[in-house]
């Protein structure tokens, strides 16, 4: 591994760092409401042109950008975590191994869309409902990769040797079994991120999940079904475009950070990069 | 026998899930704070009184304990009675049949659509492996795996439908015309800009998968060997890569039958196209939660279907398999 972090991926952590913290600032400011410009297009004022009200379409998106980088982050994060358990569990022995398996075959039996709304609907909606949901539908994946590594390590003969010397389960864990998945951990919950926040989008989008009066780029795109026949098509294009965005930037860190923490993988690495 | 206890197997899973998925989803919604009677009757809530809502409750057996519910659910369940929408005013067996079929052509085609573009794509990229093309493929892809599919039909609906109008804004036949006037070309029209919206991430995928099998492939001796003897280029592929790239990727493909489905349901809710995907957002909006429930069970079955035929793919239709070489 390399000691200096490369340019490739300093970009993007920087890039979603200044987003989020100009987001957190522009929060709190109110949108002047201004019926004189109401659904003006895209101009040098108004980049992203202005809604029905009159706002500016490049600032609201801006604010709805900060919910979600923050619903994104929590899920990521507790997804990562409950991931990281299962896995851990699964490890233990046979049959808790048995019960992962079949909660990860059960979350995956439904259509995790299905899921998320069957979860926000009895909830009842609202960002409690919507980031439960996500947590509890977003850790499957990953524990999937995390039970097999788990599987492999408790295989190997250093951790047999240590359970040979009396260690308990808990000290392997913590010794031997983290610092192997770290790299793994790190890049799951990076590649969460885009997965999480598309689903808070679209469930948004569909009604279920943050109120009306909330920024969020899933209610901006409801909101611009309404004008599409209208022809005000940036309602919908730069919001969107703009999530795009993060979305890519997310799986773009998520891959550097594969490259930086598998440098031993180099044997391949002319084909995937 | 071996099918036959094969099969065995799959169907005793798919009776344990399909209960544990009731049951589960009866435990959410029985423990959610939800008012069922105050969402059946809405805003017309203060026009009831006590002892009417009373009424209700016993009629429902609302009165009764959990696993009492539960039970008298789930018997009704195995008699194919789902109860009856509340928004619909009809058995949901029926509204589900009647939205099935709409949402099966949608996903038909999408799934089609994606799996040929998918494996054109993929097989194009792996063969000119690091080539332009290739990058241009693998960007393409990473790209569509990012993009909200609903904001992408939101796109085509602006393009095709407002300003080109070469297709209808929604719905899924012609506005003003009887159930049975509509011709099956009238439905395809409609259905074309929703499939378009529903296939892309499946394509971008599979086009990946496809890559990546197909460069592990061509790594392989026997394609070594073909190269040896001259082949290259397109009739290398026919007849050496094509067969084992295809299969993965059509089981990959029946695999992610739940990602369809979840498309399906953003399609629908852009293009107002009235399949399950809508019915299970009005739902859930309407507070219906018999109709609710009836599509969940239904997706579950629908994902198990999938993944069914992605297993039988691999173990049946590969000759690998079939001959015994490898085990079942």
């Amino acid at each position: 591994m390399k000691k200096w972090i490369p340019i490739k991926l300093i970009v993007p952590i920087l890039l979603i760092l200044v987003l989020y913290i100009v987001a957190i600032i522009i929060e709190q400011k109110e949108l002047a409401i201004d019926l004189n410009q109401k659904n003006t297009a895209p101009s040098l004022t108004h980049l992203f042109g202005t809604d029905w009200l009159g706002r500016d379409m490049l600032i609201r998106t801006w604010q709805g950008l900060s919910v979600s980088l923050t619903i994104g982050i929590v899920t990521a994060f507790c997804s990562t975590i409950i991931a990281l358990l299962m896995a851990v569990v699964a490890g233990a022995n046979k049959k808790f191994d048995r019960i992962v398996r079949w909660m990860i075959d059960l979350f995956l039996s439904l259509p995790h869309l299905v899921t998320l709304l069957l979860i926000t609907f009895t909830l009842g909606g609202g960002v409690k409902g919507l980031m439960i949901g996500l947590i509890v539908t977003h850790w499957t994946s990953l524990a999937r990769v995390l039970r097999v590594e788990v599987f492999q390590l408790n295989n190997s003969e250093f951790i047999q040797a240590s359970r040979q010397f009396g260690k308990n389960y808990i000290w392997i864990v913590w010794h031997h079994f983290l610092p192997h998945l770290y790299p793994q951990i790190i890049i799951g919950a990076i590649l969460i991120f885009p997965h999480a926040i598309l689903h808070e989008a679209a469930v948004t989008f569909l009604g279920f999940g943050l109120s009306t009066d909330q920024p969020a780029i899933g209610i901006i795109l409801s909101e611009s079904m309404s004008y599409l026949s209208a022809g005000y098509w940036w309602l919908a294009f730069f919001p969107g475009l703009f999530l795009l965005s993060i979305t890519l930037t997310f799986q773009y860190m998520g891959k550097q950070v594969h490259r930086v923490m598998e440098r031993n993988d180099r044997y391949d690495s002319g084909v995937n990069n | 026998m071996q099918i036959l206890s094969f099969l065995l197997k799959k169907l005793t899973y798919l009776v344990i899930l399909l209960f544990v998925v009731a049951l589960i989803t009866f435990l959410l919604v029985s423990l959610s704070p939800i008012d069922p009677i105050r969402a059946y009757i809405g805003a017309d809530m203060l026009q009831v009184s006590p002892e009417q809502k009373e009424q209700i409750e016993i009629y429902w057996g609302l009165k009764e304990s959990k696993p009492e519910q539960f039970i008298s659910w789930i018997t009704s369940l195995l008699k194919a009675d789902f109860g009856t929408s509340l928004i619909y005013r009809a058995p949901v067996s029926e509204v589900i049949a009647d939205k099935f079929f709409a949402s099966l052509l949608l996903m038909g085609i999408a799934w089609i659509l994606s799996l040929v573009g998918g494996i054109v794509l993929g097989s194009i990229a792996g063969m000119r492996q690091n080539g332009l093309l290739d990058r241009i493929i693998q960007l393409y892809s990473y790209v569509l795996v990012s993009t909200p599919g609903f904001w992408f039909g939101l796109l085509l609906l602006m393009i095709f439908a407002v300003g080109l109008g070469i297709f209808p804004i929604g719905l899924a036949s012609p506005i003003g015309m009887l159930e049975g006037n509509v011709s099956f070309l009238d439905r395809l029209y409609h259905v074309i800009l929703p499939a378009l919206t529903l296939s892309i991430l499946g394509t971008a995928n599979i086009a990946l998968h496809t890559r990546e099998k197909l460069i592990e492939i061509l790594k392989s001796p026997f394609i070594l060997q073909a190269k040896a003897q001259g082949l290259k280029g397109f009739s290398l592929y026919k007849r050496h890569a094509f067969r084992h790239t295809i299969l993965p990727a059509i089981s990959l493909h029946f695999a992610s039958f739940g990602e369809l489905f979840g498309g399906a349901i953003l399609a629908e809710q852009v293009f107002s196209y009235p399949g399950l995907g809508q019915a299970v957002v009005d739902a859930g909006l309407g507070g219906d939660v018999p109709l609710l429930l009836g599509i969940v069970i239904i997706s579950a079955g629908f994902v198990f279907v999938g993944n069914f035929l992605a297993d039988v793919l691999y173990k049946i239709i590969d000759p690998r398999f079939r001959k015994g070489l490898m085990k079942l």
